[in-house]
């Protein structure tokens, strides 16, 4: 089992957030994202629905974006206030400059899932669906997850491959 | 008719674009010239006018015109499919009305 790692980051919402400040969700989803990644994009509107049809069993999705500011200026903290703004983000949106959380997470993509139990346990890394392209989706592997964890139970897989951009490192 | 088809391998989506141009030109029994490149570095991008990989030019012109002039970079390119979705790769519609 691997722990959450400790974070202390600035969100879209002008706020900082801890992972002690999720101390009281049930479940905690932390998405390794970013702004210009297509795959992310394709994707982000799933989170948010995964984010709002969970929110009242407790669970909290939180999206940190780490990528290299200086290679990918759509990636900027700006930039992602106003993705967030415009897209509507159901989920918290935080920004990694040191890189930290990525490193601690062991992000190699984006979009790429962790997700922790109320103890904080890793249970669940990986995509958060089978496809791409939504109308193709099988395989609901975040769903799955948290509905397992919620019930106490192992989600029925505890890894998948994560299919998007590299995380772009400095 | 000559195809460039460049690409960054640090993105997941050559291989799927290469397969739909692949289908694509079956389907219409074209026998092109597909030339591949591998873009390495940001030096070569912008060398290329490469906005992303995958970016697909038949005769010289690339296949999402709009997409074309984004700033040159190591990236994921984006398409805007028909629909209103996003996508790492073209849509078979408009590698068929590149090739049209």
């Amino acid at each position: 089992m691997t722990e959450a790692p400790q974070f202390d980051l600035p969100g879209v919402d002008g706020q900082n957030h801890s992972l002690d400040s999720y101390g009281e969700a049930e479940a905690l989803v932390l998405v390794q994202s970013c702004n210009h990644c297509p795959y992310v994009q394709a994707w982000e509107s799933r989170l948010s629905a995964i984010a709002r049809d969970f929110a009242d069993r407790g669970v909290r999705v939180v999206a940190v974006n780490s990528n290299d500011v200086s290679s990918h200026p759509e990636d900027s903290f700006e930039e992602m206030q106003k993705r967030a703004s415009a897209e509507g983000f159901a989920f918290d949106y935080l920004y990694d400059e040191p890189q930290a959380v990525a490193r601690a997470l062991g992000a190699e993509r984006t979009p790429e899932v962790f997700v922790y139990d109320r103890d904080r346990q890793l249970v669940y890394h990986g995509a958060i669906d089978d496809s791409r392209e939504e109308d193709g989706v099988s395989q609901q592997y975040l769903r799955d997850a948290l509905a397992a964890v919620l019930s106490g139970q192992e989600p029925p897989l505890s890894e998948t491959p994560a299919v998007g951009c590299t995380v772009k490192w400095k | 008719m000559r195809i460039d088809f460049l690409y960054w391998s640090g993105c997941p989506s050559h291989p799927e674009a290469r397969e739909l141009l692949r289908e694509v030109l079956g389907a219409r029994g074209l026998d092109a010239e597909v030339v591949e490149r591998e873009v390495g570095s940001v030096e070569e991008a912008r060398e290329l006018s490469f906005p992303g990989s995958p970016t697909i030019r038949v005769d010289g012109r690339d296949v999402d015109p709009a997409g074309a002039s984004a700033r040159p970079a190591l990236t994921c390119r984006i398409y805007h499919l028909p629909d209103g979705q996003v996508s790492p790769v073209p849509s078979r519609e408009q590698l068929e009305e590149a090739l049209a």
